[in-house]
C-alpha cells in the first residue's frame, strides 16, 4: 500500500504549497508513490482523513488552527512543519512582539469582535510534536524533494545548521557584504536556499532564521560599522523569521 | 632568470590561442560581480585591465588603476581550489537493480585547464592540497593535467602576507612565469611543456633592463608587505596557549559563518550526504566542502567535541598554522589573506596568531 499524504493550509500565503507543486517531473514521481488524500491546492480534500505523511504550511494563529493541528497530529504519522510561518510563526508573528490585545485589531477592522485572532502567531512545534522541520519563506523547492524522498526511502532527514555563507562560497557567488557593504544576514542565516539571494547581488534577508551557531552581536556591530543605525539594525532581523531571531537573542541575553 | 623572453600585451592574445589549440580550457583572472575572480576566459581583453583591488580585512573593492595593466591587482576572491577539488561533486550513485543494488562511479571528464595569472600563493596552495588529495580520484582527474602560468606579483594587497608565509610573491614552480611590465611580461619557462608551447610565438629575449625591472618590482611586492606570519611551526607555542583569553576574545567577534575556510585556498575538509531520487530507484552520494566552523564537524559519536565558537577558532588557527606540520609536513597557511578579506567580522589571522603567541602582529 502507498503511503498517505496530506498537504495542509494554516496562516500561510501557499508559497510552500507552491514550492511542492513547482517540482516538475519529481512531483509526478512523487505522486506514483504516494496516495494524495488531502491536498486542496492540488485538488483532493479529505480533511480528517489518516496519513501516513502530513505536510502543515503555516503558523497557528487562531483558536480553531490550534484545534485543527491537534486533530491532524492525532491522526498523522510523520508530521513535517513547511517554511518560517510553521517553523517560527511567520511574518504575521511581528505582533507577538507588540502589545497583546486588540487595539490593532480595532484599528485594522470595522467590526473586530467577529475577527477571532490568537494573542500570539506560533510555529507548529509549540503545539504539537514536529519529526522534521523545513525553514525558509518559501521552503526550497530541492530541499523538500530531498527531504520527501529520504522520508519515505525509510532515512532520516536533517536540514544543515550551517550558515549560508557556505553555500554562497558554494556557488562561487560574490560576498556582498565584504565586497559591497551590502547588510547581508547570511552569515548568521541557516543554510538550505543555495544563497539565492546574495546570487542575486543581494543581501541575505534571513528567511531561513538563525543558524546553529549565529552570532547576532557580533553582525549587528558589523552592520553599525556599516553606518547602519540601531533602529534600522533591528529591522533587518524584525523580519520573515522575527520571532526565531528573538528567541536566539532573549535566550543569549 | 636565465633565458627570459619578453612577451608584449598586444602578444597576450597569441599566447591564450596557442594554450586553447593545445587542448586546454584556460582559466583566468575575469571581473564579474564587483570582484576579479579566476573564470573562463577566451581573449585577453576579458583581464581586468587597468583594476587595482583593495582588500582589508573585512573588506574588498575594485578601484581604477592609473596603470593600464591586467594584473595589477593581488589575490582573486577565490583560489584555484574549486577548480581541482569541486565545492560539490557527486561521487558515486546507486541504482537499484533486480537483486539489489549496482554501483556507478561519477568521474569528472573535463578538459584539462591552464590557468592564466596563477599567483605564486594559490600555486603554493595547489602543491598543499596536492598532498592532501595524492590519492582522491575526482581531484587528480581534474588536476594531473593542468597547466600553470604563473603571475610573479608585483601589487600585493593589504592583506597579502606571502613573504612571511614563504610562498611568493615570486612564484616557484609553474610552467611558464610572468612578470608583469607597461608594455608587456617578462616570460620565463619553467617545465618543458611550458617550453614548447611558446616556441611557435618565436618570442625575443628579454632586455637586461626588462628582467631587472621585473625582479625589482617583485622584490618591492615583497617590501611592501606589512603583516606577517611566526616562523615555521608552531603546533608547540600554540599548544602551550591553548587556555588564552584571546580565544575567547575572537569569539565575541566570530560569526562561525565558515566564511575563512570556504575562501581559504588549502582548507580540505569536507562532508559527504545521500539524495535519494524521486521514483526511489537510486540515490547520489556527493561530497561537499564542510568547515570546522560549521554545525556537525565537530560531531562525533552522538556528542558536539566543540560546541562553543572559541573553540571552533582555536581549532582552525592552530590546526592551519600547527597540527598541519605534523600532518603534512608544511604549513597549512599560504599568506594569500583571503581569510581576512572575506571574513565580515575582519577578524585578521596574523592579528590573532601575535597576540595569542604574544608577538608584534607586523614586520614594521
Amino acid at each position: 500500500m502507498k503511503p498517505r499524504l496530506g498537504v495542509y493550509k494554516f496562516t500561510s500565503c501557499d508559497g510552500c504549497q507552491l514550492a511542492l507543486l513547482n517540482q516538475g517531473a519529481d512531483l509526478l514521481a512523487l505522486l506514483d508513490r504516494v496516495e494524495l488524500v488531502h491536498f486542496p491546492e492540488a485538488g483532493p480534500s479529505a480533511p480528517e482523513a489518516a496519513v501516513d505523511l502530513a505536510l502543515i504550511e503555516g503558523s497557528i494563529s487562531t483558536p480553531e488552527e490550534a484545534e485543527r493541528i491537534r486533530g491532524i497530529r492525532a491522526r498523522a504519522g510523520h508530521l513535517v512543519a513547511l517554511g518560517a510561518c510553521a517553523t517560527a510563526g511567520g511574518i504575521q508573528a511581528l505582533r507577538n512582539a507588540t502589545e497583546a490585545g486588540s487595539a490593532w485589531r480595532a484599528a485594522l477592522y470595522p467590526q473586530p469582535e467577529f475577527i477571532a485572532t490568537a494573542e500570539r502567531s506560533l510555529p507548529v512545534s509549540a503545539l504539537v510534536p514536529v519529526d522534521l522541520e523545513l525553514f525558509g519563506c518559501p521552503v526550497d523547492g530541492r530541499q523538500l524533494m530531498a527531504a520527501l524522498n529520504t522520508v519515505l526511502a525509510g532515512g532520516r532527514y536533517r536540514p544543515s545548521g550551517d550558515s549560508v555563507c557556505g553555500e554562497c562560497k558554494q556557488a562561487g557567488h560574490a560576498c556582498v557584504l565584504v565586497s559591497r557593504g551590502e547588510p547581508c544576514l547570511g552569515p548568521v542565516t541557516r543554510a538550505g536556499c543555495g544563497a539565492l539571494c546574495p546570487g542575486q547581488g543581494r543581501g541575505c534577508y534571513g528567511c531561513f532564521g538563525p543558524s546553529a551557531q549565529a552570532n547576532l552581536a557580533s553582525l549587528k556591530a558589523v552592520f553599525a560599522g556599516l553606518g547602519l543605525s540601531d533602529a534600522e539594525i533591528g529591522r533587518r532581523f524584525a523580519f520573515i523569521t522575527a520571532e526565531a531571531f528573538r528567541a536566539l537573542e532573549q535566550k543569549h541575553g | 632568470m636565465t633565458h627570459a623572453l619578453f612577451l608584449p600585451h598586444a602578444r597576450l592574445d597569441d599566447l591564450i590561442r596557442q594554450v586553447q589549440s593545445a587542448g586546454y580550457r584556460v582559466i583566468g583572472p575575469k571581473l564579474e560581480a564587483g570582484v576579479i575572480h579566476y573564470a573562463e576566459l577566451n581573449v585577453a581583453a576579458e583581464l581586468p585591465w587597468g583594476w587595482q583591488a583593495e582588500q582589508t580585512p573585512g573588506r574588498y573593492r575594485l578601484h581604477r588603476s592609473q596603470q593600464t595593466l591586467a594584473f595589477a591587482w593581488a589575490a582573486p576572491a577565490q583560489g584555484l581550489k574549486p577548480w581541482f577539488f569541486a565545492p560539490v561533486e557527486p561521487l558515486w550513485r546507486l541504482r537499484r537493480t533486480p537483486d539489489g543494488f549496482g554501483l556507478e562511479p561519477c568521474l569528472p571528464d573535463a578538459k584539462p585547464i591552464a590557468v592564466l595569472g596563477a599567483r605564486a600563493c594559490d600555486l603554493a596552495a595547489v602543491a598543499r592540497q596536492d598532498r592532501i588529495l595524492e590519492h582522491d580520484p575526482h581531484y587528480q582527474a581534474r588536476r594531473q593535467d593542468a597547466l600553470f602560468i604563473a603571475l610573479h606579483c608585483t601589487h600585493p594587497a593589504a592583506s597579502c602576507f606571502c613573504t612571511s608565509a614563504g610562498t611568493g610573491p615570486r612564484a616557484s614552480r609553474f610552467d611558464l612565469g610572468l612578470t608583469e611590465l607597461d608594455t608587456g611580461f617578462v616570460l620565463e619557462v619553467g617545465s618543458p611543456r611550458g617550453g614548447k608551447l611558446i616556441e611557435p610565438l618565436a618570442l625575443a629575449g628579454a632586455t637586461a633592463d626588462q628582467i631587472q625591472a621585473a625582479q625589482t618590482a617583485v622584490a618591492a611586492a615583497a617590501a611592501q608587505q606589512t603583516r606577517r606570519l611566526p616562523a615555521g611551526d608552531l603546533a608547540g607555542r600554540l599548544a602551550a596557549c591553548i587556555d588564552h583569553p584571546r580565544w575567547d576574545a575572537v569569539a565575541q567577534r566570530c560569526l562561525a559563518c565558515g566564511n575563512c575556510t570556504q575562501a581559504c585556498p588549502t582548507c580540505f575538509c569536507h562532508a559527504r550526504r545521500e539524495t535519494a531520487s524521486a521514483d526511489g530507484q537510486s540515490a547520489e552520494h556527493s561530497r561537499h566542502w564542510d568547515s570546522c566552523f560549521g554545525e556537525l564537524h565537530g560531531h562525533l559519536a552522538g556528542f558536539q567535541v566543540r560546541p562553543q565558537t572559541a573553540q571552533r577558532y582555536r581549532q582552525w588557527l592552530t590546526h592551519k598554522l600547527g597540527n598541519w606540520w605534523a600532518q603534512f609536513g608544511a604549513s597549512g597557511c599560504v599568506g594569500c589573506g583571503r581569510c581576512l578579506t572575506w571574513c565580515p567580522a575582519g577578524i585578521d589571522l596574523t592579528e590573532e596568531v601575535a597576540a595569542v603567541l604574544g608577538e608584534a602582529p607586523c614586520g614594521r
